[in-house]
């Protein structure tokens, strides 16, 4: 991978100048080479990981494993890019093994999550079955542990 | 009671380590940014730790064999050949130690006769001369040069073999400066070594930390020197393990017969809980550090950059995780620097003087830290050095 944008993927809130001190590389170059990974779709967006329980994030998440049948031309793609296109859904992966969609939902509460699997989802022609499961916890998120790291105490002047 | 006259006269006469003095005017404060920790910023890689819990829950809190569990010592030798195309019998070559320092402390101990001379530079890491000492030997100090990135000059160690010399040490890359040594040069060392059939003790504890895509090589891999090499290695820095304390010599069975008589008696064997994590660790191999190292490249980048632009002349060290800036430009001390930039700015970096004199007119900075705070960090040294100068 591009080095460039494996620095952004660990950590893309690193400021065009220090990236371009870390791999030795002009600032213009930086922000040109960003610019066009943008723009070519290569870096969908920016987020912060949160901890939405010390957030105060109430809402729900829950993965619905869905199962559809593909089509004559273009297999799953069609009816996975129009399930991904719900505000709704956060995540959504074509998988491996017992079903095909691994669908991410985030909604305010259960009902909310529950009326959007009965009535848009299963509702869509092609989805063959659901089996929604919520979350209850997130230990780790994106690569970040939560309530993790930091525990470990370094002496601040060492040999 | 009068205790000076109770403490052997070589202990009383070793200085404490500058490292400590320093150390203490640091503990306590929580605002403080590091940049003087001689370690990696993140704890052992999870797998390892992993392992030694599992060990634990199988009750494997014994003793081991003096030379350290065959499986590991098995393990260090192909680790060993792969990295330094060396290679060690597990039985008879290879013994686990605590860390690289009581591995060099009891290779001194086990070649030096009263009065043994023995070739080491400066600056470099605090343990090489009291080590020397403290087996009855004299420290003979050839200085590194900035003009030379600090490599290690073959000309210098020449005219400083006599007739009393038996071992040189080297240590590359080099705590504190980051310096690598140039292959000519150590082509040369070891070419001396063998001319004056002199023994050679080579702490690798950085080799795995190298920089711009070069490839390490060791003195050992040089002609008429697997013979005469004591080769001492650990897994604290590229595994990121300091606290396991262990570390392993690979000799010819003569000379590493002599090491395992002392640490038989003074040590008995390393913990089992660390052997097993080393075991674990050499499983992983690189892919406990490529990631880390090529972090670290990054970070030396931002951090030789943002020190050059400040003015500070720092050239760009090939190995290790540290940088050893010139800060002669602020009119300060080493010391001076170190203390005023913690009191004014919060930032910890170590004087170069508690690396020996040869440090003086440096400090050294640990890139090994979050390149967040190396940014801030470096902000604040910038800041500082303008006002040093300002009032100048």
């Amino acid at each position: 991978m591009d080095p460039l944008i494996e620095l952004l993927r660990n950590n893309s809130n690193r400021s065009p100048k220090e990236i371009a001190l870390a791999l030795g590389l002009a600032e213009s170059e930086v922000t040109a080479r960003i610019a066009a990974a943008e723009a070519d779709g290569t870096i969908l967006g920016y987020s912060a990981v949160v901890d939405r329980l010390k957030a105060g994030d109430r809402r729900v998440t829950a993965l619905i494993e869905v199962r559809i049948s593909p089509e004559r031309d273009g297999g799953f793609d069609r009816l996975a890019r129009r399930i991904s296109k719900f505000d709704q859904v956060r995540d959504c992966f074509l998988m491996s093994g017992g079903y095909d969609l691994a669908v991410i939902v985030e909604g305010k509460d259960l009902l909310d999550v529950a009326t959007f699997v009965s009535e848009k989802l299963s509702t869509l022609g092609g989805v063959l079955s659901t089996a929604t499961r919520f979350e209850l916890k997130a230990y780790k998120e994106n690569g970040f542990l939560a309530n993790g790291g930091g525990d470990e105490e370094r002496l601040p002047v060492s040999p | 009671m009068e205790y000076d006259n109770k403490i052997s006269n070589i202990i009383r006469d070793l200085p404490r380590s500058g490292i400590r003095d320093f150390f203490e005017l640091v503990i306590g404060r929580t605002d403080v940014i590091s940049l003087g920790v001689g370690e990696p910023d993140k704890p052992t890689p999870w797998p390892i730790r992993e392992a030694v819990i599992r060990s634990l829950e199988k009750g494997q809190t014994s003793y081991t064999s003096n030379l350290g569990l065959e499986s590991l010592r098995i393990g260090i030798s192909e680790y060993v050949t792969k990295h330094f195309r060396t290679t060690y019998d597990p039985k008879t070559e290879i013994l686990v130690t605590v860390g690289v320092s009581e591995a060099l402390d009891i290779a001194f101990r086990a070649v030096l006769n009263p009065g043994d001379e023995v070739i080491y530079h400066e600056p470099c890491y605090v343990s090489y001369s009291p080590s020397i000492k403290m087996a009855y030997g004299v420290p003979v100090v050839v200085q590194t040069r900035e003009e030379n990135e600090f490599a290690l000059m073959a000309e210098d160690v020449e005219k400083a073999i006599t007739p009393r010399t038996k071992v040189i040490a080297l240590n590359f890359p080099t705590n504190p400066t980051g310096g690598i040594m140039p292959q000519e040069e150590l082509a040369k060392i070891a070419a001396l070594a063998v001319k004056h059939d002199l023994l050679v003790f080579t702490d690798e504890i950085y080799s795995e930390l190298l920089y711009d895509g070069r490839q390490h090589k060791s003195i050992v891999e040089f002609p008429g020197m697997r013979e005469r090499t004591i080769l001492l290695h650990g897994f604290s820095k590229a595994f990121a393990m300091t606290g396991w304390r262990l570390g392993y010599a690979c000799a010819p069975a003569p000379l590493r017969e002599a090491m395992m008589k002392i640490h038989q008696y003074c040590m008995l064997c390393a913990p089992i809980m660390s052997q097993m994590a080393g075991i674990e660790a050499l499983k992983m191999g690189e892919a406990a550090y490529e990631d880390m190292r090529q972090s670290y490249e990054q970070r030396r980048n931002l951090i030789v950059s943002r020190l050059n632009g400040m003015g500070l002349h720092c050239f760009n060290p090939g190995g290790a995780f540290y940088v050893f800036p010139e800060i002669r430009s602020t009119g300060l001390t080493s010391k001076e620097f170190a203390i005023q930039l913690l009191e004014k700015k919060s930032v910890a970096v170590v004087p170069g003087s508690a690396f020996s004199s040869a440090g003086e007119g440096f400090v050294r900075c640990c890139y090994a830290t979050a390149p967040e705070l190396i940014a801030k960090a470096m902000d604040l040294m910038e800041e500082f050095v303008n006002e040093v100068r300002a009032k100048k």
